[in-house]
């Protein structure tokens, strides 16, 4: 300690003032320590309140209908004289909705954050990247308008020509898993292109170059080395995606038909999300129960998202 | 010479896609806006639906938008940013950081539908709320909550410790510290992402439907807003959807239209207002 700063705490010890602060001063202190604690576990309580009723509320009709009648039957008839509380082509239809949109979105999404990361000239990708995250905030309801009146059209077209005279084929004017898939895939563009993209720009620029030096075309580069390096930013823009496709209702709504049916693209299905917006409306009973059964089973899909990109995240730190 | 044959067939294929992307998301605005600009005229903005007059407006939807967007922004803002001082500047290297910025985490992906189903039985139901502005605003807080904290939290990260430390020997006590230095400093990053909740707020559908439910009709007093936050009201995007299930599908495209408009200002405003204050991490 320095010599005057010494005497002066000598000295104040002396005057007899005590050094600590005011007791209003500390009281104001603790309780804004109080007040920003709470405030920080409000979070946690939240996700621990969701997680418990979620699970307090889909675990009866489980319990009443039996986890073979619900999970393993295919047979959906909520409201009929005997009804049938079977959800495995609404789960089989969110499984293979999801899978399919990310299979065609992220490639392209993936593509275009190269273009933007290592081939765009400069200025062009300045006015191109903060569009892209602007597209982020087209809310779902607007994605659903322009796939009903867009899509589903050429959907149908295409129908009519692939079904033409088909007796088994049930016509749904084009509102399909396709539809539902390409909208999906659309909507989670803008999500993978914003991460990956940053993800790819943080990759240091000696790594690019080294490689460069030893022989390697632009074009190997950014496949064998930036890429590759980027991984962990570019597994948690997928993993957003998965979680936004999974979960997005409205836009799927109104583009996806509506009856539960085995998932294959010229089908009109049902998902989780779209069976509970539809539905929830006019169900009672044990119905309303089952929608959420559903609404467990979509959180218990989403929390294992989580859990995949929180350990890919921890990992990408060490 | 193959390798090269290669390249240029992988670049033509990157170009396509960015191609791809741009023209797709650029088409759903241009054709929105085609579709729905047509359809505004000062009485759709500020009347409401009347079937007596045969009027179709949404000044209804849009005094809900606002009612729902400025009650969770009342209530999420300040929880947010007390959790993200708490976070960076109180709680050192606990645990319960790590667990809390995990719940965080999680909030932020769960699915507005999950939030939604959450709301509706625990504020409807169980608080006895029923399906009301106010229900769909304390949903809606505990799925914006993420964004402020978490933009709170970077803009206090980006605050340089000498500020602390000089704050700290001059005898500030923390809360002082807080309140009259770090709060500031962060300022430029907290506005940001309020801005960019509002885009949220906006935008949300499907919560909504199950917590706030619908309804369009014009509060005509003070007295009536008031009481509006105990009853169901739908904002501009269930408006949408509504209008869509009805086939009513030029006034789908007008609130369309209106909505983008409204999404594309918070945004870029929080946009520009970053550059201008450059924060890096936003750009």
């Amino acid at each position: 300690m320095d010599v005057s700063l010494q005497q002066f705490y000598q000295e104040m010890k002396a005057s007899g003032q005590s050094l600590r602060p005011r007791i209003s001063v500390r009281i104001v202190e603790a309780a804004a320590q109080a007040v920003f604690t709470v405030c920080a576990f409000a979070s946690l309580l939240a996700v621990v309140s969701i997680t418990l009723y979620m699970i307090a509320n889909g675990i009866p009709a489980i319990w009443q209908i039996g986890v073979k009648e619900i999970l393993f039957s295919a047979l959906w008839k909520p409201v009929s004289e005997e009804p049938s509380f079977g959800i495995l082509y609404i789960i089989l239809s969110s499984v293979t909705g999801t899978f399919l949109a990310v299979l065609l979105g992220v490639p392209v999404a993936l593509l275009t954050a190269v273009f933007l990361a290592e081939i765009a000239p400069k200025r062009l990708a300045a006015a191109v990247r903060p569009a892209v995250e602007l597209l982020a905030g087209i809310p779902s309801v607007v994605y659903g308008l322009l796939g009903l009146m867009v899509l589903n059209p050429v959907m149908y077209r295409w129908e009519q020509r692939l079904f033409k005279g088909s007796q088994t084929h049930q016509f749904t004017g084009g509102a399909n898993l396709l539809s539902a898939v390409f909208v999906l895939a659309a909507m989670i563009l803008p999500t993978v292109i914003s991460i990956s993209e940053s993800a790819l720009r943080a990759v240091p620029e000696q790594l690019k170059a080294s490689s460069m030096a030893l022989g390697a075309s632009h074009i190997q580069t950014i496949f064998r080395v930036a890429i590759p390096a980027a991984r962990p930013g570019i597994v948690t823009a997928v993993v957003l995606g998965v979680g936004r496709a999974l979960g997005e209702a409205m836009a799927v709504n109104m583009v996806s038909g509506g009856s539960v049916n085995l998932p294959l693209p010229f089908h009109s299905v049902r998902f989780l999300t779209t069976a509970i917006v539809s539905e929830m409306g006019y169900a009672e009973g044990l119905h309303r129960q089952v929608l959420f059964t559903v609404g467990m089973i979509l959180f218990l899909f989403i929390m294992l998202v989580n859990m995949l990109l929180h350990a890919i995240l921890r990992r990408g730190d060490g | 010479m193959a390798g090269k044959l290669k390249d240029s067939f992988v670049l033509i294929l990157i170009c396509l896609s960015a191609f791809l992307s741009v023209v797709l998301l650029a088409g759903i605005i241009i054709y929105v806006f085609v579709k729905g600009l047509s359809v505004i005229r000062w009485s759709f903005l500020a009347t409401a639906s009347s079937a007596a007059k045969g009027n179709v407006g949404i000044a209804g939807n849009i005094v809900n938008t606002l009612y729902v967007a400025v009650l969770t922004l009342v209530m999420a803002v300040p929880v947010g940013i007390g959790a993200a001082v708490w976070l960076n500047e109180y709680a050192g290297r606990s645990r319960w950081v790590r667990l809390i910025e995990f719940a965080t985490e999680t909030l932020a992906g769960i699915p507005s539908i999950v939030f939604g189903l959450f709301g509706m039985v625990f504020f409807g139901t169980t608080l006895r709320l029923g399906f009301s502005v106010l229900t769909g605003s304390l949903t809606l807080t505990l799925m914006i909550l993420p964004l402020i904290t978490r933009n709170t939290q970077e803009a206090l990260r980006a605050v340089p410790d000498s500020y602390r430390e000089a704050a700290a020997g001059m005898g500030a006590a923390r809360w002082y510290m807080i309140r009259t230095i770090l709060i500031p400093a962060a300022m430029p990053g907290i506005v940001t992402g309020v801005l960019l909740a509002v885009g949220r707020i906006v935008g949300e559908s499907a919560a909504l439907l199950l917590t706030a439910g619908s309804g369009y009709f014009l509060p005509e007093s003070g007295q009536e807003l008031l009481y509006k936050i105990m009853q169901p009201g739908g904002t501009l995007t269930i408006q949408l959807y509504l209008s869509m299930a009805k086939a009513q599908y030029d006034v789908a495209f007008g609130i369309a239209a209106v909505l983008l408009c409204i999404i594309f200002f918070f945004n870029l405003l929080a946009k520009l207002l970053a550059r201008k204050w450059d924060l890096s991490w936003k750009q």
